[in-house]
């Protein structure tokens, strides 16, 4: 066993995960592929998204393999700083603006 | 980051072919984590593989190179002095005349900087090939006085030029081919321009090499084509005919990098994962004869630069035979697996 949670040798076993739920996991992968095609979006736009998200719900193996996706397809490292820094500012904005729930309740509570 | 001197005169042991292939044989491939070559391509009947017919003649007119790009598999430089004599071109000459390939494909280091490289270009033309291809480094045209007509001499010849850019941006470029080469680049793309390259009813063509600049593959050539066409037209009002786009293969001085940044691995899974088995059909050495500057005929570049010679009687230009070396079994190893990720790659680009 590893002595991480994490091990990026493992984002290349990735796959596996259909072997103990073959009908599951094809349906997710299908549907993964064709998310990432061409479409309204391009490809390109949406690997952005993809790097945004990956910061937001904080996985290192698909920061791994979003750096590398935008570099295969010549995303600026500027672009892609912007696409965390977009991600990061709806992250900080989602905790905030509970400040507002906060703000209700302590007046809700005051005399 | 580019580099001062090739492997050879670092005394590298990766500078020695037997040693990049044991390389490449050994570790994960001989622990079965991954497939061998060979192994791979007979899942689907391709071994031996075998060469189809004849297109392409590539002609390596030496090692000498003004620049020292870090991921070089020809380990070229200005410190590499391995030039085709007269003698030899004389002997490819003769081929040329007689050749059933319509591509002659003539590449380096920079052949440019053979002292006989004006004389066999005028000469070569003559015999009536119907594509002549002078892979240029861009750069060697402003290295010297002695370069600045050559964009003049290609549309003389009617020369198709493929030329290097590894980014439409400075730092990738410069990061991997050395500083102030991408300014350097692009001056010499608008020189071409400017004579009638690219250009609308002018007949001469200009493509574009994109090697990615690390230890990534390319991504889709087409979005990438795009790409470039719209930075360098809106950036510096450049025109070019296409992109090719080329994979890096794991010898010389990439496999160096990919071994030094410890990157090795992950690449090798990358492009046996990128599999594809409907290129192996089209890879550059089932219709390509690679001679390198001392004559010795290979199946493609890189296998050149294994010195793997071809398995065929026949092995040196002196002896040229086409029917006999169409019938040779082409030879293989792991490196291979660069030309068969994706779309494929070749010095063609995209095996579309």
């Amino acid at each position: 066993m590893s002595k991480t949670y994490y091990n990026s040798e493992d984002l290349r076993k990735f796959g596996e995960i259909t072997e103990w739920s073959e009908e599951l996991g094809n349906k997710f992968f299908d549907y993964y592929g064709k998310v990432f095609e061409e479409g309204a979006l391009s490809a390109r736009e949406k690997s952005l998204i993809a790097l945004a998200v990956s910061h937001v719900v904080k996985c290192p193996y698909c920061i791994d393999a979003y750096t590398k996706d935008g570099l295969q397809r010549g995303i600026t490292k500027e672009e892609m700083m912007e696409a965390i820094h977009a991600g990061a500012a709806i992250e900080s904005g989602a905790t905030l603006v509970h400040g507002v729930q906060m703000m209700n309740k302590y007046k809700k509570l005051s005399m | 980051m580019a580099l001062l001197k090739s492997l050879k005169a670092r005394k590298s042991d990766l500078s020695k072919p037997e040693n990049q292939l044991a390389f490449l044989n050994n570790g994960i491939f001989k622990e079965g984590k991954l497939p061998l070559f060979k192994d791979k391509i007979a899942e689907t009947g391709n071994f031996p593989l075998k060469p189809r017919k004849l297109e392409i003649l590539q002609l390596n007119l030496g090692y000498m190179c003004n620049q020292v790009c870090s991921h070089c598999h020809v380990d070229a430089g200005p410190d590499r002095k391995e030039i085709m004599s007269r003698e030899t071109m004389l002997q490819c000459l003769d081929v040329i005349r007689h050749t059933k390939a319509h591509t002659l494909d003539l590449t380096g280091g920079a052949p440019e900087m053979n002292p006989n490289f004006r004389w066999f270009v005028e000469e070569a033309s003559k015999a009536g090939i119907k594509d002549f291809i002078v892979r240029s480094n861009l750069t060697i045209i402003l290295a010297n006085k002695k370069y600045h007509d050559l964009p003049e001499f290609f549309k003389k010849y009617n020369v198709h030029v493929a030329s290097s850019l590894p980014f439409y941006k400075r730092e990738k470029t410069d990061k991997q081919r050395g500083k102030g080469v991408f300014n350097k680049s692009i001056k010499v793309l608008q020189m071409l321009n400017e004579v009638g390259y690219a250009q609308e009813g002018s007949g001469l063509k200009l493509d574009l090499v994109y090697n990615p600049a690390g230890a990534f593959l390319p991504a889709n050539q087409g979005g990438l084509e795009r790409d470039f066409k719209k930075a360098l037209k809106e950036d510096f009002n450049i025109e070019f005919n296409s992109l090719f786009a080329i994979t890096n293969l794991p010898i010389s001085r990439f496999l160096e990098y990919l071994i030094a940044s410890e990157n090795y691995e992950d690449y090798m899974y990358a492009l046996v994962d990128a599999y594809n088995p409907a290129a192996v059909q089209n890879v550059m050495c089932t219709n390509t004869i690679s001679v390198s500057w001392d004559g010795w005929l290979y199946d493609c570049d890189f296998n050149q630069m294994l010195e793997l010679k071809v398995n065929s009687k026949v092995k040196h230009i002196s002896e040229y035979n086409e029917t006999l070396l169409n019938n040779r079994q082409i030879r293989i190893s792991q490196h291979c697996y660069g030309c068969t990720a994706g779309a494929g790659s070749s010095c063609q680009g995209t095996l579309d």
